[in-house]
């Protein structure tokens, strides 16, 4: 299933700098970096409970976020799902053992530790970048697709 | 009024995956389909954030310490191992089947869409699988070292 969408440069880049923006606020105000995989972990699993309350505050600012932008735009972020259910809890499955055992996401190697010249990091976008592609292009090109 | 401050940082990092796309598993797909309808808005999206970031974390990193806590607490492991990279290539393959990232799928959560709980439930029962797992296999290496 394919659903096409249109290349928004700008409307990207100004979510981009939103992103970086959140994420050097998070350094500067608590000295953490944003890491979705690592934010979720520790809410689930925290050290104490001043530990639970800021990642508490900071998943439920995250979740306000499209309210936020209804209220600046009129509409909620188009949700487009190209994919069947059981590949969705296939795949979500997938990205919770894989962010698990890699230690971070697209937010944590990706952002926050490409932004540092972390080595480690540099080497974890690298490799889920390439998976992702050839996981798109088998889906979508290989046999049957 | 510390929890207001990191509440807003969460806010505008919901705002910014909201504006940016990338909480569309459409656009994200199709970013990665090089073959097909590519929609080369993510790399905008990293681009922006990484630039953002790289600055902002220079002029954070040239004060002593965060406003909040005594000290930064940055990742310190520097190493490059099969648990690093089998891990994110997993998470690559989960990406690609599903176009959702947990730093996406948590903002759009709240928009209320079905699939996006599907995807974010399984994602926790995917951590917790390899938080188990884990354990398991630290146990029998411990087993094995007596």
């Amino acid at each position: 299933m394919i659903i096409e969408t249109v290349f928004t440069p700008t409307s990207a880049a100004t979510g981009g700098a939103l992103i970086g923006m959140a994420t050097v606020m998070l350094m500067a105000l608590r000295g953490n970096v944003l890491g979705a995989t690592g934010i979720l972990a520790g809410f689930m699993n925290p050290s104490s409970s001043a530990d639970w309350a800021w990642r508490a505050a900071i998943l439920a600012g995250m979740v306000s976020g499209p309210a936020l932008y209804a209220m600046i735009t009129g509409s909620m972020p188009a949700i487009d799902v190209p994919v069947t259910v059981p590949m969705m809890i296939f795949g979500g499955f997938l990205v919770g053992i894989g962010v698990t055992y890699g230690s971070g996401c697209t937010s944590g190697h990706g952002v926050c530790g490409m932004a540092r010249f972390s080595r480690r990091s540099i080497a974890a976008t690298a490799t889920f970048m390439a998976t992702t592609a050839i996981t798109v292009f088998v889906v979508r090109h290989g046999a049957g697709g | 009024m510390h929890l207001l401050w990191i509440y807003v940082t969460g806010l505008i990092f919901g705002l910014g995956i909201s504006v940016s796309g990338m909480a569309n598993p459409a656009k994200v797909i199709n970013f990665f389909d090089f073959a097909g309808a590519w929609d080369g808005s993510l790399v905008m999206v990293m681009i922006s954030a990484f630039v953002v970031t790289a600055i902002g974390y220079r002029l954070v990193f040239r004060k002593a310490a965060p406003i909040f806590e005594p000290k930064f607490q940055v990742p310190t492991s520097r190493v490059i191992d099969a648990r690093l990279l089998g891990g994110s290539a997993l998470f690559g393959v989960g990406w690609g089947i599903s176009g959702f990232c947990p730093g996406a799928s948590i903002p759009a959560l709240g928009t209320g869409n079905g699939q996006v709980l599907i995807f974010t439930g399984s994602l926790l029962a995917g951590i917790f699988t390899a938080r188990w797992l884990m354990r398991v296999t630290a146990k029998r290496r411990q087993m094995a070292a007596i």
